[in-house]
């Protein structure tokens, strides 16, 4: 029995994520020591624009991380390293002198750069840039939001033009300040955050001076593309520099990217999905930049130090777990989350009721926002325990949908998905996945794969793990599903579910 | 024949009078309605509000029936939300005991497998969600047994089968196991539901410390024992788990 946590040393690693930032102390074996965590203020200034303080975050990140250490009873000398993963394309330009934003970060959700991307597209649309950054022209990313910055921002264009402005995504933020701040601190990004910008060319891995250009950046306010696991500096001054002063910071990864590394999908086809308020779904797809013609993304999946770098497809459904919330909050049918795997278990089968929760629009593969959701199929026969089996089925099969793009894309067939997230306690989701994928899913013993992912970065940096197996020998299986559904229930329900998506097209008119 | 609780009939009365209608009644009414003195009315409404069963409107003085009352008939834990508060904790102590972790709740006549993890070595095993264990021989099942009432009649009606030599199904020798479960916190099968197999549980309670589960390990007998003991950092890890998931449930709303 490996007892109490009692034998450093440790690797700390930060997540910066999107509503809260947190700080985790890890041992040895990958098992949790210490977590601190603090929420930050969501700013809505007008309908579809969200922006953080970037100031906030960085008080918040020193709480955490000073929290986290305290908890776990540690100084400096039983850290090795820490490791950040992030909430990936929100973006923050500050003055490189006074280490002040000049502006609320502009969060990942924020539309307001909707309008610049159509216009970025020119006559091309928005797959301009996609063979070179493996991403369209959407709101999402880094590049078109630092370019709103520059146009909207008095003075801020020509104070770019002469040097003093940083632009950075929140990895970058936290690492320059960790490393000294205008002391010095180190300005850089790792590949992943970098091929969340629009700005990066995937086959350099270096950022593409036409690109920017076109998208309207200056070249001299864009960090150093590193690794995602080599060491960046030391952590040095304000008030962490007392308490953790000289450890090495080693490591950042998008969040998606370090819970594919968390999960240790280091095998060319093995593929994560974390299922929370919507589902990220992300394949290693090797040394192999694919291009997707069924809607994907291509992206860095992580490059450790000096090492070849390793590609990804992903893809994300919208709406899953914020599904279940609805028909908690909205319709009422039950009156915690978990109630809904009671409520589907009440009966054996989707009564032929099939709900398609385009809310906004269908996403990936289809990409199409004229689409509204469509529960169909209804007869007088159908209960509230048909529609929340429908419910369950409907995250199923949209995992299905992406599972089969990614094959499409790749030519590899999947062989079986790891989950993580809050939605991994279902149980009857967890089945129905299997059976829809007509593949295992499997669940780790370590819930937190994103922290668990900057961690183990951070480790291979600094020699705390030797390798990938190392790794790999740290991850264990919680829980494995295996499919029970026989492939001709499987054909007719998936059939039945594509006729159901069919409905939901076309539904807004004028669309542009 | 035993005299009844006077200030409890009253209490009960001043209910009956609060749910006779949809209306809040002030002091001197629900005196007089009663035919009681207003201090001896108003110490009876003070204790019942601080129960939660009776409250007083902010405004106007008057008392109405409490949420409590209402939850008292309606609430009961859901099992997937068990599941889903019980997940960090029970995959901590599969890592930390090396064995499966299984949660059980009371179903019928026996203990039905809410959440099972796996034990962390890399061997082929089977989930066992769904599966139903008797109440009688199982650490899980002598835990619900001894503390939830309901579980207790059910295991003392079943046909208490012997598994194996060790099984215990006099009645006598069974409610001494309970005795030293509650005495002890845990309850241990070694050997009792099937050869070579023991197993540590503990209870898991809700807010109201109500009985709602029993979290263990089961593993071979030879990890499980040292020295012919069940091993005691195993029985601590135990109980810190199911601790852990009761403070949890005791945090949040259901």
């Amino acid at each position: 029995m490996t007892d109490a946590h009692t034998a450093g040393p440790f690797i700390a690693a930060i997540d910066q994520g999107t509503t809260s930032s947190r700080c985790i102390v890890f041992d040895r074996d990958g098992r949790i020591v210490s977590v601190d965590q603090k929420e930050h203020e969501q700013i809505f200034p007008k309908p579809g624009w969200v922006e953080h303080d970037a100031t906030e975050i960085w008080t918040n990140v020193q709480e955490v991380v000073a929290g986290a250490v305290e908890k776990a009873g540690i100084t400096r000398d039983d850290i090795k390293a820490i490791g950040i993963t992030n909430q990936r394309e929100t973006t923050v330009l500050w003055d490189r002198n006074t280490g002040e934003p000049v502006h609320n970060a502009i969060v990942w959700q924020d539309t307001r750069t909707d309008a610049l991307c159509r216009e970025l597209g020119r006559n091309v649309g928005q797959d301009r840039f996609r063979r070179e950054t493996g991403l369209p022209l959407a709101s999402y990313f880094a590049g078109p939001k630092a370019r709103w910055l520059l146009d909207n921002v008095d003075g801020l264009k020509e104070r770019a033009e002469a040097g003093d402005i940083l632009f950075g995504t929140m990895d970058t933020w936290v690492i320059w300040n960790l490393t000294g701040g205008t002391d010095g601190g180190r300005h850089v990004t790792d590949v992943t955050n970098a091929s969340r910008t629009m700005l990066m060319n995937l086959h350099t891995m270096q950022w593409d001076e036409r690109i920017a250009e076109s998208i309207g950046v200056p070249a001299a306010m864009l960090p150093e593309i590193r690794s995602s696991a080599e060491v960046y500096g030391e952590i040095k001054g304000g008030r962490l520099g007392e308490l953790l002063g000289g450890i090495p910071v080693a490591s950042a990864l998008g969040d998606q990217q370090a819970a594919l590394f968390g999960q240790t999908c280091f095998a060319e086809g093995e593929t994560k999905s974390t299922y929370g308020t919507g589902t990220f779904m992300v394949m290693n797809t090797g040394d192999k930049i694919i291009n997707s013609y069924s809607g994907l993304l291509t992206t860095v999946g992580y490059q450790i130090g000096d090492q070849k770098p390793v590609y990804a497809l992903e893809g994300s459904i919208a709406v899953t777990g914020s599904l279940v919330q609805w028909m908690r909050d909205q319709m009422g049918l039950i009156s915690t989350a978990a109630e809904i795997e009671t409520l589907a278990l009440s009966v054996e089968d989707n009564g032929g009721a099939y709900f398609v929760p385009a809310f906004s629009g269908l996403f990936a593969p289809y990409w199409r926002s004229d689409a509204r959701g469509v529960i169909a199929g209804l007869t007088r026969y159908v209960t509230k325990a048909h529609l929340a089996r429908a419910v369950l089925e409907a995250t199923a099969w949209q995992t299905r949908e992406i599972a089969d793009a990614m094959t499409k894309d790749s030519g590899v067939e999947l062989a079986a998905l790891k989950v993580d997230g809050g939605m991994t306690s279902n149980n009857l989701l967890m089945q129905t996945l299997s059976d829809f994928l007509d593949a295992p899913v499997v669940r780790p013993m370590v819930a937190e794969t994103t922290c668990l992912g900057a961690a183990y970065a951070a480790g291979l940096a600094v020699g705390f793990w030797n390798s990938t197996d190392d790794l790999r020998a740290n991850w264990r299986r919680a829980a494995e599903w295996t499919p029970r559904m026989d492939a001709e229930t499987r054909d007719r329900e998936y059939k039945s579910w594509l006729k159901a998506v069919e409905r939901t097209m076309g539904w807004l008119e004028d669309e542009e | 024949m035993a005299r009844n609780i006077q200030s409890l009939e009253r209490a009960a009365a001043m209910l009956r009078l609060l749910a006779g209608g949809e209306r809040r009644l002030g002091l001197s009414d629900i005196a007089s309605s009663l035919g009681l003195a207003k201090g001896t009315a108003h110490g009876i409404l003070r204790t019942l509000q601080q129960e939660g069963f009776v409250e007083q409107d902010d405004a106007s003085g008057r008392y109405q029936l409490g949420a409590e009352l209402l939850r008292l008939g309606t609430t009961y834990l859901d099992v997937h939300e068990l599941r889903a508060r019980a997940l960090v904790w029970t995959d901590d102590l599969a890592r930390s005991s090396g064995e499966s972790v299984y949660l059980g709740v009371l179903h019928q006549q026996g203990v039905l497998i809410v959440h099972h993890v796996f034990r962390p070595d890399d061997s082929r095993q089977v989930l066992e969600i769904g599966a139903m264990q008797p109440l009688h021989s199982t650490a899980l099942g002598k835990v619900l047994s001894a503390y939830d009432p309901v579980a207790h009649s059910e295991a003392l009606e079943s046909e208490r089968k012997a598994f194996t030599d060790r099984t215990v199904c006099d009645p006598d020798g069974f409610e001494h196991i309970l005795d030293l479960t509650r005495a002890r916190g845990y309850a241990a099968d070694v050997e009792e539901t099937w050869e070579g197999v023991a197993a540590v549980a503990a209870p898991i309670h809700d807010r109201r410390r109500m009985p709602v589960g029993a979290v263990g390990i089961t593993g071979a007998v030879e990890r499980l024992r040292r020295d012919g003991e069940l091993r005691p950092e195993l029985i601590a890890a135990v109980r810190d788990c199911a601790r852990a998931v009761s403070r949890d449930l005791g945090a949040g709303r259901f």
